[in-house]
């Protein structure tokens, strides 16, 4: 039953950078292939070309899961679209076996002046049914998508949740052997996706094989019993999925921090100015300057600040520190005035962690002084980023020190 | 365990296996029949369910233009000479016949752009978007042969029994526009010049097609003329129509003819080219 579905040997592809140049291109490959050529060449790259997907190796057995992982821009879901047959490969050999279906352009087709269920027969045909199968199976569609009375009305009035979860409930009518799946995973409320979930549980005891793109390495690492981590340069990584995950998260860590250094611009007051900022720093608990953190660790974050004078708004300064995935931490307060009322004090304010559990690598700061009544901005200052060092790969956002308890019934 | 489908994708161009690319073809032809119907049905009801006229469009357009050249002819900006028909029933027979073939040049270009965001996301055969034109072409000639047959017998002519041969010169100018149309739809999908360029030389097809006017007897225009290979095609329509016996038969069986040829020329080029004009589609 283990037999082989998916095999990936060296495939590459290459892509343009100048959309002129592409066009130009797409007619060569053209004319190469109507003489009955090689497409994409000999391997070479033109001018203004680049590999965005190098040198792929994998297989894929029946029933197993593998996740496709890497930077935005890696080649995922160009490699999908390959596997897909949508295009064709530069170089190298892909052979699948069995009905392939994907959960990536769900509803696409759909015209929105017509009724859902004449939608479901056209969605329906273009993803490979036959009349006959699509109306075995129409009211399974309907009851699964949950839009029992709003079917025969146009889907330009429908809501985008009863959109996808007709498209949904469409293209996982089609029972294939294997799922590429890009980022789609479930869609709809709650209920709806826990619906989806379970369906892909189901095709995977049935034996289907998936091909999971996600940016969430949690759904990465809970499906898929093996990684393909794609990296520039075609050293790509493919086998345990632990392994593959830790990797990637290591290279993000690193190329964040790299690529954040110094991003704030204290030359520019980002404001009406009555207020501006004039440093900020990072101080661990023994009042040093430190620019990486462990995570757990308290955490000082030093704001200087200067007033205009005879400043006498009330002033506050929010403080809202980002990860990868949003809005982590945020906080405010109001700015101090001197003891006649007139003026705020210049000075420093600190904003103080007495942990972090920030689990994802960095944190960028933004900070902004404004009018508590108006809104009115001062100043604002965008990207002041602490490298934060996880302990061990999780793949949860926060680190938080947690004891589990049992209350066991003996019978 | 049901036998499946193996499918392979490698840089080698399909044609290196000629006999497996016939057969690709015509498996993916008959394969996408349903699918082809489907968007028919699809783009037909979508196009009518939001207009108020419906169905009536589809005659508006030639039937304006057949009253502007009457005008023409009619107020002497320009003089025609005399035709063998009644010139109303030239033009109006014409110019319904050019609108066939009109619309048979721009389906597959125009259904090809429509459905970018499924070609650049759903792997279905691409023939269906081909024959989902032609099926709208058809559904529109039909209502043109409709509203013809009535018109000239309004006019007083009788058609005779060429009437019975009329699907079949619909169907060449279909077959003839399609090819035109499929022949220019891969550079049109890379290039937007394209889709700009046609309906400026179309326009100058039409004047050296007789159209709105009649055949010419001598010099250059004659030769543009009869070297011009929808001529028999727009001739040979208009003669059955009006129960005149066709003139130019043979040269319109050699037409039809040659573009069974360049037909599957140019559908081999469109099935080679959509992997990658899909390449430059953004996803």
């Amino acid at each position: 039953m283990s037999e082989t579905l998916i095999k990936v040997e060296d495939v590459s592809k290459k892509f343009c950078k100048s959309l002129k140049k592409s066009l130009l291109y797409g007619m060569h490959d053209l004319g190469r292939e109507v003489t009955g050529r090689r497409h994409g060449g000999n391997g070479e790259l033109r001018p203004d070309e680049f590999w965005a997907v190098n040198n792929v190796n994998f297989e894929l057995k029946r029933g197993e899961c593998l996740g496709l992982i890497g930077r935005n821009g890696a080649g995922k879901t160009t490699l999908l679209r390959m596997l897909n047959g949508l295009i064709k490969p530069d170089a190298g050999r892909i052979e699948m076996r069995g009905r392939i279906g994907a959960l990536i352009a769900l509803g696409a087709g759909f015209n929105p002046i017509l009724t859902g269920r004449e939608n479901i027969y056209v969605n329906a045909s273009v993803l490979g049914l036959s009349k006959k199968e699509i109306d075995g199976k129409i009211d399974e569609i309907i009851d699964y998508a949950e839009i029992d009375e709003f079917i025969d009305m146009p889907v330009q009035s429908y809501s985008s949740g009863m959109h996808v979860r007709l498209g949904f409930a469409i293209a996982v009518k089609i029972e294939p052997d294997i799922l590429l799946l890009d980022e789609v995973l479930a869609v709809g409320d709650v209920g709806f996706q826990a619906k989806c979930f379970n369906t892909l549980a189901e095709f995977r005891e049935r034996g289907t094989s998936f091909i999971l793109v996600s940016h969430n390495m949690h759904q990465i690492s809970r499906y898929s019993e093996k990684v393909l981590y794609l990296k520039k340069g075609g050293l790509n990584y493919f086998d345990d999925c632990e392994r593959g995950i830790e990797m990637f998260l290591a290279d993000m860590n690193q190329s964040d921090s790299e690529a954040d250094i110094n991003r704030t611009d204290w030359s520019r007051v980002n404001g009406s100015g009555q207020v501006i900022f004039t440093g900020a720093r990072f101080l661990n608990n023994k009042g040093d300057n430190i620019t990486e953190i462990n995570v757990g660790d308290a955490l000082t974050f030093e704001i200087d600040y200067r007033s205009a004078a005879n400043m006498t708004n009330k002033c506050v300064i929010e403080v809202i520190a980002r990860d990868r995935d949003g809005v982590a931490l945020h906080t405010r307060s109001v700015l101090v005035l001197d003891k006649s009322g007139e003026k705020i004090l210049d000075g420093c304010v600190r904003v103080i962690f007495p942990f972090i559990p920030i689990n994802t690598g960095f944190l960028e700061f933004f900070f902004c002084a404004m009018n508590d009544i108006t809104g009115e901005v001062y100043d604002w200052k965008r990207n002041f980023p602490i490298k934060i060092k996880p302990e061990y790969v999780t793949h949860s956002r926060l680190s938080i020190p947690i004891k589990w308890e049992f209350n066991l019934n003996p019978i | 365990m049901t036998e499946q489908p193996i499918t392979i994708y490698t840089p080698e161009s399909v044609l290196a296996n000629p006999r497996k690319m016939l057969r690709d073809m015509f498996y993916d032809l008959a394969a996408g029949r349903e699918l082809a119907w489907r968007l028919a049905v699809r783009d037909i009801s979508a196009q009518y369910r939001q207009t108020l006229l419906g169905f009536l469009w589809a005659l508006i357009l030639p039937l304006a233009n057949t009253l502007v050249w009457l005008f023409l002819s009619e107020s002497g900006v320009i003089s025609i000479k005399e035709t063998v028909l009644p010139y109303p029933v030239y033009v109006f027979v014409g110019t319904m016949l050019w609108s066939i073939f009109m619309d048979a040049v721009n389906a597959p270009l125009q259904g090809t752009t429509a459905s970018k965001s499924m070609l650049a996301k759903i792997n279905f055969p691409r023939e269906a978007i081909i024959v989902s034109g032609v099926y709208q072409t058809i559904f529109s000639a039909c209502i043109k042969l409709v509203l013809v047959l009535i018109a000239i017998a309004i006019l007083g002519i009788t058609p005779g029994w060429g009437v019975l041969f009329i699907p079949f010169a619909l169907l060449s100018l279909i077959m003839v526009g399609t090819a035109i149309g499929l022949l220019i739809t891969p550079i049109g999908l890379l290039y937007n010049d394209v889709g700009k360029a046609i309906p400026l030389l179309m326009q100058f097809m039409m004047y050296i097609t007789p159209v709105v006017f009649p055949m010419p007897k001598e010099g250059l225009a004659a030769k543009l003329f009869i070297f011009n290979p929808i001529t028999p095609l727009i001739l040979t329509g208009r003669d059955l129509l009006t129960g005149k016996v066709p003139e130019f038969l043979s040269y319109f069986i050699a037409v039809n003819l040659v573009t069974v040829m360049l037909f599957l020329v140019v559908w081999i080029i469109y099935r080679l080219a959509m992997p990658i004009l899909i390449e430059r589609m953004s996803a």
